[in-house]
């Protein structure tokens, strides 16, 4: 991370400290500064935290299913009777209307067509869905840096071609390409060489919605690249001897480091989106494993009859999505207050 | 100019290529996709499985299916191979809904990302700006399936403020039509109205401090002509830029979300079904047509630019 001297005055950055020998002055790093900067963002910093706690209550799902809710996330229990409040009731009424929630251990959110405990399918699903975000947002990343490195460095045809492919992804329907990509995987499952996916695993769902999001990644760190490619540094690196490999690995990705922590955590919060969209739509996580968006996709078939099964996992993306969103814009500000880095969505 | 728009043209039809290409092999070389075996059903012999293949066109080398399928599209003959139904007309007969539904999606969210946008900016930092920001923050948060089911549940079910149903055609009642798009437009624009109005606001705070607006003000004149005439004017360039490419998307399967929901029988609705029966040539062509629009807007972009910016003509540097 290469900052100028004169581009340390940047506004809602603390001052430098006045009146003391410049030799006490204690150098700053910019990771050190960009957590200052942060630090001053409270909403940020709230929002990080709600992230951290839904992560930490999916993550709490086993003990939850074993010592409150005894089941779990994919056990039916459609015949089964429950006490709630002295009296035995049945966990799916005979017109097929599932417990609501009420403040009981079992069934806390209710059950649902198949009498199984939302509240652990919740907290399963939760794990499902922000894993499936997570490993997502790392293939793009992983795949975007290496295209737009490859492009930034070579230029030439090397960037046309890649370009061009771009183009294609781009141009692409998002939501038509993961569904045609979901259903046709899912049959046979996925064989790249020594690498084999079976159909219903969820590595299906997090390669496409990592592969879909490439493009709109990759772009504006080639358009980094490029412009740093330019800089002196490189052109010193390349006097003194290092290869390609050095230069791209050991001079351009340490200066594009911060675009990318700011892509990674905005992607994550779109891959959630897409995941819920894909497996809402059939072609994402399959049955019986429970993600947020498959919970929203079953319990859409009872809407009228148990609207908690639609309205309670759609809340938990909103408020993961919206904590990712929010913390991953006070990221940005901290960390490049005046670049405009933008994913679009 | 010329060699530009001949230049853009062919590189649109070549992008149209390729993903025709790409469908088609993806349905083509993954394994156990082999549409024979799937129409001629669960338990069927090699030799029924042979004759549907042969029905079907699929003996042939891949090329050659490629070609008469790409005839059959152009010529409007494509059959799906589930229902046997013309897939072009079939799409035809989605466009109608799809189109009614993306143009007034289109309308609102302009509409009111431009008005939040501005009301932002000049509220910068007080009460009007953090309620927009938090609610455009959560329109951009929200899966549109969600909201959809959500509205359709509270609005017509519990209160049955608006009719269900499924799309009626414009021609046929006006008042019918209106009244049954309402919440898949609003459901629609929820999204980009988030995303718009939070770019204008800070395009606008950017532009305010530059010194074509200083100017402005020197002259004389009043804060509120600044604003719109300068300020607004020239933050909408980006935001036109970015309604062209997604417009397209929307009209290229983004839809296909609220189409489903709100059971308006679109193309994206068609498309859903295409794609729960692995049927391959509405696959084939809703992608296409999808593609087909997005490429066509990005062009379009490209055009306004390089109409307003000679360099991009000249050169190859396109706009980030």
């Amino acid at each position: 991370m290469v900052v100028p001297v004169g581009e340390l005055e940047v506004p809602g950055e603390p001052p430098l400290p006045t009146g003391v020998p410049a030799s006490q002055i204690q150098g700053r790093n910019p990771w050190y500064l960009a957590w200052l900067r942060l630090r001053r963002n409270k909403v940020a910093l709230v929002c990080g935290a709600v992230f951290v706690l839904i992560v930490l209550f999916c993550l709490a799902a086993p003990l939850w299913a074993e010592h409150v809710a005894h089941t779990g996330p994919n056990e039916n229990h459609i015949t089964e009777k429950v006490v709630i409040d002295g009296q035995p009731t049945n966990v799916v009424a005979p017109d097929g209307t599932p417990i609501g929630p009420g403040l009981h251990g079992q069934y806390l959110l209710g059950a649902d067509q198949n009498g199984r405990d939302v509240m652990v399918r919740l907290m399963y699903g939760g794990r499902t869905s922000i894993y499936i975000g997570l490993a997502a947002a790392a293939v793009t990343t992983v795949l975007s840096v290496i295209v737009a490195l490859l492009a930034g460095y070579y230029r030439g045809w090397i960037d046309s071609v890649l370009s061009r492919i771009m183009d294609v992804i781009w141009a692409f329907p998002v939501l038509l390409l993961g569904i045609a990509l979901g259903t046709a995987l899912a049959i046979g499952g996925l064989k790249i060489g020594p690498l084999a996916i079976a159909g219903d695993s969820i590595w299906i769902p997090i390669m496409i919605i990592g592969f879909v999001y490439v493009p709109y990644m990759a772009r504006p760190i080639r358009g980094e690249i490029l412009a740093l490619r330019e800089k002196e540094f490189i052109e010193a690196a390349v006097a003194q001897g290092k290869g390609p490999l050095r230069i791209m690995f050991s001079e351009l990705l340490p200066n594009i480091i911060s675009t990318i922590i700011v892509f990674f955590t905005l992607n994550i919060a779109n891959n959630m989106l897409l995941e819920s969209a894909l497996s809402f739509l059939g072609a994402g996580v399959r049955p019986p494993n429970a993600s947020w968006g498959t919970m929203i996709a079953d319990g859409y078939e009872m809407i009228y009859t148990a609207p908690h099964l639609t309205i309670v996992p759609g809340l938990m993306i909103i408020a993961t999505v919206l904590s990712l969103n929010v913390f991953g814009d006070g990221l940005r500000d901290a960390l490049d207050p005046r670049a405009k880095i933008r994913l679009e969505h | 100019m010329a060699r530009f728009i001949v230049r853009r043209l062919l590189g649109m039809i070549a992008v149209l290529f390729a993903i025709s290409v790409i469908v088609f092999l993806i349905f083509n070389v993954i394994p156990n996709s082999d549409p024979a075996a799937r129409i001629a059903g669960k338990n069927a012999d090699p030799a029924l499985i042979a004759r549907v293949s042969a029905d079907l066109g699929l003996d042939q080398p891949l090329p050659v299916q490629y070609l008469t399928m790409m005839k059959q599209i152009f010529t409007g003959q494509l059959m799906s191979y589930a229902k046997d139904r013309n897939v072009v007309q079939q799409i035809w007969d989605g466009v109608p809904a799809t189109f009614s539904l993306c143009i007034g999606a289109a309308v609102i969210w302009m509409a009111l990302a431009v008005l939040f946008g501005y009301m932002s900016a000049i509220h910068a930092g007080k009460f009007t700006d953090r309620a927009l920001t938090i609610l455009s923050l959560v329109g951009i948060s929200m899966p549109v399936f969600w909201l959809a089911a959500i509205l359709l549940y509270f609005l017509t079910f519990k209160i049955q403020l608006f009719p269900t149903g499924s799309y009626v055609p414009l021609t046929e009642n006006p008042v019918g039509w209106a009244s049954h798009l309402i919440l898949p437009w609003f459901t629609l624009a929820v999204l980009f109205v988030g995303f718009y109005s939070r770019m204008l606001r800070s395009n606008m705070l950017d532009a305010m401090n530059e010194d074509y607006v200083r100017t402005a003000r020197a002259k004389g004149l009043s804060e509120r002509q600044v604003r719109i005439r300068h300020v607004l004017r020239n933050s909408m360039i980006p935001i036109v830029t970015l309604f062209g490419l997604d417009f397209g998307q929307v009209v290229g399967g983004g839809a296909i979300l609220t189409e489903t929901v709100y059971n308006l029988n679109g193309v994206g609705l068609y498309a859903g079904e295409a794609i729960r029966s692995l049927d391959l040539p509405p696959l084939i062509g809703v992608t296409l047509f999808g593609a087909f629009f997005i490429v066509l807007f990005n062009t379009i972009v490209d055009f306004a630019y390089a109409v307003l910016d000679p360099r991009i003509r000249l050169g190859e540097a396109a706009p980030a």
